[in-house]
């Protein structure tokens, strides 16, 4: 009797594993045929133990979506808007200021912050809001702008990208999200986001901005149209670019949420799925240190689980998210630090409190003490 | 470890495990090692990748309760002017509306209500029977225990009158954690484990069929999850009765104990621990009205082979905040996504 498996297929794909073996397309995709869940999940328990042993990761972070407007119009969102709707947005400097100076006592060392692409902003705006940003949370990270915003802001400012990313930079970029990936097929593309750029040209933007020295997330949106084999190709071919760049932070794989979109008529995504993609990533993308069960798409309980599946990050506080929650997301628009601490606690790891670049803040609750001088983990 | 593999042989030899090894699993145990044990012993009973549900709906006759116990977040007091008692109306059409979705059976519970006498359950009965052709699961032990005091009969005669009037099963519900110095602290109004068991096992002796529940993640200590559960398969040895285990989580929101919801990981672990105690009880519910749909459909792969009902109404667990909806169609897809084939089924576990 076989205690690990209850698919003989996945035997070998677990000699592999062992020996630190890179995965093939055909054992991706044998991994996401299999119905036996708790076989993948303990081969990639086993990949994430090697790698973090007990601990999961948080960050305390705040997001910031500056503006709603979007000229993109992509078929599975719920949050973009056209300029002059009813409910459309632009956050300017004062507005940034005050929602950062809402939250200036909290220990906020993360600033995520994605918006859309709108018609009549100039670069001016982008430059001025990182440097707003930076003056008023200096010890903060600044996590910002996804590689579709990214090629967006090099035609407005007439810049390449990696000139643009150099300008950035300079007002406070420090990192950079890897939304915006959607799945990496011409064919969905064309369906669902035909204004958007594509696989190729996504992967160009990521590799110019590893080049310009900012690491970035990588993200997968799952759930919609795409086959089994086009999520196989897009986790190899973000493990190509990782192999050449090592730009990769962390990979996040994104659960579709459908309501108030052009696609309501799929249903959501259902736990085996979310609990497979992120197992799947753990074992494809060799290269990554890092997968993240980001609790806004997946539930806080479900990603509580997803610990035991591969996962060992859990995103952030968050307060608060404004995206998936326009498509129906029935989870929390953010959490405390105790809110996170003790789901980790629960799901039986360690909690561990990060900045952007996964340095310690906080260990078991406990302040790490190289970050006290910087007043992080306060 | 060593000693934890030896009790994880021990599982996979299919020798039954005591309190103490149940609870170094509990609390030592990988989650996927758990999970793995439960699997082996769910596919053993039930070799077919089917899961069952039944169509059924919560009918609540009444909400006024004497028990008054600090979990709950549904009873009202006699004399709060807020409680009801259900009319024949509302009754009959809850009923026809049940039957027309499908639907084999009502589980029929209310409370501790002192001012209905032992007529107004057997007219109850015999008034459904008469009218509708349908399968009434109904009065947890506690419900019986308190309508044999109060009408000074026997266990065995409230029953045995039910039984006539229409009664065909009876609900786990009411067993809370089934460790007496919990249910003084949560429940002290209510009847203690001893009656509990002893209704059970009356009902199953005159051959009729229940359920067993638990509620945990309230007062109790992890060794209690374990003293219950050796309990109910303590009786199971005796008299085979019970057709299903069900362990689901208490709910905090609008009750009289502060602290937060058990997490789900904690469920996981109980439910495949409860898989794998239970070598006398063939079917292990998942619990998606506490647990949302996403875990319940995870419970699957946890040794859970039945989802339930899908409660085309349910009001005690809403009361504490919680209000999963599942349409039989959902509930098709989330079985048939995990890679299983769903399935109706009656209440003695009968596929339809």
């Amino acid at each position: 009797m076989n205690r690990l498996f209850r698919d003989d297929a996945l035997k070998n794909i677990y000699n592999k594993v062992k020996k630190g073996i890179r995965l093939s397309k055909e054992d991706g995709l044998t991994l996401y045929k299999t119905q036996d869940l708790n076989g993948v999940g303990r081969m990639a328990d086993h990949v994430r133990r090697q790698r973090h042993g007990n601990d999961a990761f948080y960050v305390y972070n705040q997001h910031l979506n500056y503006t709603n407007i979007c000229k993109n119009r992509c078929l599975f969102c719920a949050y973009a808007v056209d300029e002059g709707d009813e409910g459309a947005y632009l956050w300017d400097m004062d507005e940034i200021e005050q929602r950062l100076m809402a939250r200036i006592d909290e220990p906020v060392n993360e600033l995520h912050i994605v918006g859309g692409l709108h018609p009549s902003l100039d670069f001016d705006y982008f430059t001025r809001l990182l440097e707003t940003v930076k003056r008023i949370r200096p010890n903060a990270k600044i996590k910002a702008f996804t590689s579709v915003e990214i090629d967006y802001l090099s035609k407005l400012s007439g810049l390449s990208v990696k000139e643009t990313i150099g300008v950035l930079k300079k007002s406070g970029l420090d990192m950079m999200p890897g939304g915006g990936a959607e799945v990496m097929s011409e064919r969905v593309r064309k369906k669902l986001f035909p204004k958007k750029v594509n696989a190729q040209r996504w992967l160009e933007i990521m590799e110019a901005v590893h080049q310009a020295g900012i690491p970035t997330n990588a993200t997968m949106l799952y759930g919609h149209i795409e086959t089994l084999e086009e999520r196989v190709d897009h986790l190899i071919s973000l493990r190509e670019l990782q192999d050449k760049t090592g730009g990769f932070s962390a990979f996040i794989p994104l659960a579709f949420h459908s309501k108030n979109t052009a696609l309501s008529h799929l249903p959501s995504s259902n736990a085996m799925d979310d609990l497979k993609n992120i197992a799947i990533a753990r074992l494809m993308l060799d290269n990554f240190d890092h997968i993240k069960a980001y609790w806004v798409m997946i539930t806080e309980k479900l990603a509580q689980v997803a610990l035991a599946y591969g996962a060992d990050d859990l995103d952030g506080t968050i307060i608060e998210e404004r995206i998936t929650h326009e498509a129906g997301a029935t989870s929390a628009k953010g959490l405390t630090r105790d809110d996170m601490e003790r789901m980790i606690r629960e799901s039986g790891f360690v909690p561990v409190e990060r900045d952007t670049f996964y340095n310690e803040l906080r260990r078991d609750g406990v302040v790490m003490e190289d970050s006290k001088e910087t007043g992080h983990g306060e | 470890m060593r000693h934890l593999d030896t009790i994880i042989d021990k599982v996979y030899q299919g020798e039954r495990i005591r309190i103490d090894e149940g609870l170094a699993l509990f609390q030592e145990a990988d989650l996927l090692t758990l999970a793995g044990m439960a699997e082996q012993k769910r596919f053993e009973l039930h070799p077919d990748k089917i899961i069952t549900f039944v169509v059924d709906r919560n009918i609540n006759y009444t909400n006024i309760c004497m028990s008054g116990c600090k979990f709950c977040a549904f009873y009202k007091t006699p004399d709060s002017g807020e409680g009801y008692v259900i009319s024949r109306e509302s009754l009959h059409e809850k009923i026809q509306e049940t039957l027309d979705l499908g639907g084999t059976q009502i589980l029929l519970q209310g409370g501790m209500n002192p001012n209905l006498p032992l007529e107004y359950y057997i007219d109850l009965l015999q008034d459904i029977k008469a009218n509708f052709k349908i399968h009434i699961h109904g009065f947890s032990p506690p419900e019986i225990f308190y309508i044999a005091e109060k009408s000074s009969l026997s266990i065995e005669s409230v029953i045995s009158r039910f039984r006539e009037a229409g009664l065909d099963s009876i609900p786990g519900g009411g067993a809370e954690i089934l460790c007496d110095e919990v249910r003084q602290k949560v429940s002290p109004n209510k009847c203690m484990s001893g009656p509990w068991l002893e209704v059970m096992e009356t009902a199953h002796n005159m051959g009729m069929k229940s359920s067993a529940t638990m509620m945990f993640g309230h007062v109790e200590t992890p060794r209690n999850i374990f003293e219950h559960m050796d309990k109910i398969r303590e009786l199971q040895d005796r008299t085979g009765g019970f057709t299903a285990f069900i362990p689901w989580t208490f709910q905090p929101g609008n009750t009289r104990i502060q602290r937060t919801g058990t997490a789900a990981v904690v469920y996981l672990r109980v439910l495949a621990l409860a898989r794998i105690f239970f070598d006398n009880i063939d079917n292990i519910q998942a619990s998606w009205v506490t647990q949302g749909e996403k875990i319940a459909q995870t419970a699957l792969f946890y040794g859970a082979n039945d989802m339930g009902s899908t409660m085309i109404e349910e009001n005690v667990v809403a009361s504490a905040g919680v209000d999963f909806m599942l349409p039989e169609k959902e509930l098709r897809r989330l079985i048939e996504t995990a890679g299983f084939t769903p399935r109706q089924r009656d209440c003695y576990y009968n596929l339809i």
